[in-house]
């Protein structure tokens, strides 16, 4: 069977904020693109945040990028690059100032300038207290800013393949990536997208989790590809929890609730984060409150008749600071809770959010992995950003409102470095001769497989597997058990079988294709996990307890390293942490508290 | 878990192999715990996965999973099981071609959401820094900039189905007017030229069907009404 070929300049997989922002330094600069997503552009993931995207304007108070770096390498518990964080932290600024001239409708102070709102763990003056850093439109800042770019995107021309699913990387014998296939879901066809540069952008996969704030194309599909492609994957065992999401619902209520006000409380009323975090209480980064909300619930002190949540309490705030700033909110609550904010608290527990791990990148939003004996080395034709990538600026555990930066940052670098290189003006590498064969044999074994297994009960099976064996607190002996039981998942997964075979908007097949994507992450996961015999940030274990010796748990004598797991064999490697800024100091190690 | 069934009227067509659309009974086990209807369809599909919608972040935010619910528009993820008779019958969003069981091409939808030219017009150099508005001015953009194009509004309006391809739709009506009334924007008069015809805008009866089914209660007519406004204004 002949695949067509598309050729392009550039591909861009994902149309998320990630995606959009390259395209449009890529349609901005007159080179071919074509971006793909899986849904309409404004349907991404992205259009869910909610609290905002940190710069630090100073609109409100003082600020500088100097201490948002500070607090996002101590937020990263020191795992994040120094170089990439100095690079992002400075360039906050200005992409977000970009973002109001394409459109962004932000929300204002009265001398007209884009509202700012405290976030956990933004402090000013290197950890002195919160200060207002969060630029946001209400609470429905994704949406504001996913909507604005795609907008700038319409006005750049920007030619969108919508409803396109991309299923692997095409690599030549050298290893340069060439371009993707994808199939049309609508028609069920397969196509060649040949390209010289291949950008990736599609965002998180949450969806490994039981209990997730993420949407159900939140599969992973980016990591799933590079995977298959031999591409190691960075720091996975990194996921963050987010303290707030509506308990049995999963969906998030954003933590600029707590920026305007509000408390948690255990079942006696009790504000337990003056317990925990006597400095910065319900603003202590996202780890710290999430164990804090766990050790509650595990001590008896939860709410509900289960005794399996906390309370997030808003009822002290002015109804009508509540109408302006969490309107948003105050429906989630409403709809998922049953609960009106403006005179109930909110029922809420730690809930698997954000991937702070992925595919490794450098600062310009190249994609870097071993070779030869260099660990950093590019992979040529090949960029990531968002959060399927890992540059790392996140580290151990994110801040709240830096991933809507870092993908403007990134996407906005990886653009670039794109049309960096596509101006040297070389030919397009040639596509190798089975450049479709992987794709077409793994839909063709979709259509024709009897006998394999459910494409729901594998993935219920993942899921509930990374729930119990590598949530908030993670246990030595559930890890290791965890990896088995993932592997044995793994078969399944590699013979999933699907009732429907039609070729027009096939459904079943694209999650079963999701399926196979979905495994590879959560293998990476688990595996990394286990690996890792510290605490640090998001990850912690029982058997690596707080110590005078190892304060929280962290052993910077030997673990001070990223992860890199290779998904050829299922093995893991590490590579030092960068801690040289680009211009200024190294921010010193340190034990972190709030 | 306290488990109950509900029972589905689903209209069913696959191009691929069926010759008419048709519409079929089937029912599913749900437990206290799904609350929306989203929910329920995702275990049908659990069940029987052949069934083809769209969705993705079932909190209401994307605009995927707009469908006809017992005859009137919505998000199957805002819709409560609680109360919603049975059996519930889903159809793909009216007026627009159908490609397989509950998924409708939304083309001619999404061109006349770019018809309107969505997006900010501002010739002036961009100052170093933000563009200043009040926060007054900024107020006039609530109830514009939410829009998820779901599509529920327009595909509820008898003048968007007899003229898809002519008239702009509640959606990309509300749209063109949050630029116009977004106090950074320079392109008014450009865009009240660009819906001045017999169709474009003036095709609205005001039936306020748009604004009966917005998920996120918004008011199309009203922003239309404005529009309109400034047209007479603009004559005079
Ligand atoms: C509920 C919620 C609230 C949040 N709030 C905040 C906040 O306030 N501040 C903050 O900084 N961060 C927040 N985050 C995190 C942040 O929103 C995300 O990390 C970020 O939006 C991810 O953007 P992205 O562009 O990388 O991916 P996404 O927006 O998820 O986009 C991914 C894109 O890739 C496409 N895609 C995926 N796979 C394929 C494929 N195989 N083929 C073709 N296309 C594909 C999808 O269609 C989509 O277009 C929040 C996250 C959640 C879940
Ligand atoms: S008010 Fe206008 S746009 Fe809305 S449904 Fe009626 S005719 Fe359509
Ligand atoms: S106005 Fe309302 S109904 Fe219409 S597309 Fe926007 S959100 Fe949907
Ligand atoms: S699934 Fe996104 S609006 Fe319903």
């Amino acid at each position: 069977m002949s695949i067509p070929v598309l050729k392009f300049d550039a591909v861009i997989v994902g149309a998320g904020g990630a995606g959009l922002r390259s395209a449009i330094q890529l349609s901005e600069a007159g080179q071919k693109t074509a971006v793909l997503s899986k849904v309409f552009p404004t349907r991404s993931h992205t259009v869910a945040a909610q609290g905002g995207v940190a710069a630090s304007l100073g609109n409100s108070e003082e600020d500088h990028w100097h201490w948002h770096m500070y607090d996002t390498v101590k937020g990263s518990d020191w795992l994040g690059d120094q170089d990439a964080i100095e690079f992002m932290c400075r360039k906050a600024n200005e992409v977000v100032v970009e973002l109001e001239h394409y459109g962004m409708p932000f929300d204002r102070l009265d001398n007209g300038k884009i509202y700012q709102r405290p976030f956990g763990g933004h402090m000013s003056n290197f950890g002195e207290k919160p200060v207002r850093r969060s630029c946001a439109a209400a609470d429905r800042t994704g949406h504001a800013m996913l909507h604005a770019m795609y907008q700038r995107n319409v006005k750049a021309n920007t030619q969108f393949f919508v409803e396109w699913m991309a299923l692997d990387l095409i690599r030549d014998s050298e290893g340069a990536v060439v371009g993707v296939t994808a199939m049309e879901m609508e028609t069920g066809q397969v196509v060649i997208f040949h390209a010289k540069a291949v950008i990736f952008a599609t965002g998180g996969s949450g969806r490994i989790y039981y209990s997730s704030t993420n949407a159900f194309i939140n599969t992973g599909d980016g990591l799933g590809m590079a995977a298959r492609a031999g591409i190691p994957l960075e720091d996975m065992e990194f996921w963050q929890f987010h303290p707030t999401g509506v308990a049995g619902a999963g969906v998030l209520i954003t933590e600029g609730v707590r920026g305007e006000g509000g408390i948690l409380r255990n079942a006696s009323k009790e504000r337990f984060m003056e317990r925990y975090a006597p400095n910065a209480k319900d603003l202590a980064s996202r780890d710290v409150v999430s164990r804090a909300m766990a050790t509650e619930i595990k001590e008896g002190r939860g709410c509900g008749p289960n005794k399996d949540y906390v309370l997030l309490d808003i009822t002290h705030l002015d109804p009508a600071t509540i109408m302006k700033r969490l309107p948003g909110i105050r429906e989630i609550g409403i709809q998922f809770a049953g609960v009106d904010c403006i005179k109930e608290p909110l029922p809420v527990v730690p809930t698997c959010h954000y991937q702070m791990g992925g595919i490794p990148t450098n600062y310009s939003g190249r994609v870097v992995a071993p070779k030869n004996g260099e660990l950093r080395a590019e992979v040529p034709g090949f960029y990531a950003a968002g959060e399927c990538a890992c540059a790392s600026v996140h580290g151990a555990n994110r801040l709240g409102t830096n991933s809507l930066l870092d993908l403007l940052v990134f996407g906005k670098s990886a653009g670039d470095s794109a049309v960096e290189d596509l101006k040297l003006g070389k030919a397009h590498r040639e596509l190798p001769a089975d450049a479709a064969a992987q794709s077409l044999a793994r839909i063709d074994a979709l259509n024709t497989r009897r006998g394999g297994a459910s494409v729901n009960e594998t993935r219920l099976a993942m899921q509930r597997t990374m729930q119990d064996h590598a949530g908030v607190f993670r246990f030595g002996d559930m890890l290791k058990q965890g990896v088995e039981k993932i592997l044995e998942v793994e078969k399944a997964a590699r013979q999933l079988e699907i009732g429907d075979k039609s070729l027009v908007w096939n459904t079943a097949r694209v999650e079963a294709l999701e399926m196979e994507n979905l495994i590879e992450v959560a293998k990476a996961t688990m595996i990394s996990a286990e690996a890792r015999k510290e605490s640090r940030g998001a990850h912690v274990r029982d058997d690596a307890p707080d110590t005078p010796e190892h304060p929280n748990g962290r052993d910077d004598e030997n673990w001070l390293k990223h992860t890199l797991f290779s998904p050829v064999d299922n093995t893991i490697t590490y590579k030092p942490v960068n801690m040289t800024p680009l211009s200024v100091e190294t921010i010193a190690l340190k034990t972190r508290s709030y | 878990m306290s488990q109950r069934t509900i029972h589905f009227k689903i209209y069913r067509y696959d191009p691929d192999k069926d010759a008419q659309p048709y519409m079929q009974d089937i029912s599913v086990e749900v437990d206290s715990t799904d609350r929306k209807l989203l929910d329920a369809l995702t275990k049908l599909k659990a069940k029987d996965d052949s069934i083809a919608y769209r969705r993705s972040c079932r909190e209401g935010v994307c605009g995927s999973d707009a469908m006809n619910i017992n005859g009137k528009n919505g998000l199957a993820c805002l819709t409560d099981l609680e109360g919603l008779p049975q059996p519930v019958v889903l159809r793909p969003l009216p007026g627009l071609p159908v490609i397989r069981d509950l998924i409708v091409d939304m083309t001619q939808f999404f061109k006349q959401y770019h018809s309107i030219k969505p997006y900010l017009i501002n010739n002036d150099p961009p100052p170093e820094r933000e563009r200043l508005q009040s926060p007054e001015d900024r107020e006039e953009l609530n109830g514009l900039y939410e829009c998820i194009l779901c599509a529920c509004c327009s595909t509820s309006c008898p003048s968007f189905w007899w003229n898809p391809d002519k008239f702009v739709g509640p959606a990309g009506l509300l749209a063109a007017y949050r630029f116009i009334a977004d106090t950074r924007d320079q392109a008014t008069n450009e865009r009240l030229d660009n819906l001045e015809d017999p169709y474009r805008l003036f095709r609205c009866h005001s039936i306020m069907n748009c604004v009966d089914v917005c998920p996120k209660g918004l008011n199309p007519t009203q922003a239309i009404g404005k529009i309109k406004d400034m047209m007479v204004k603009r004559m005079v």
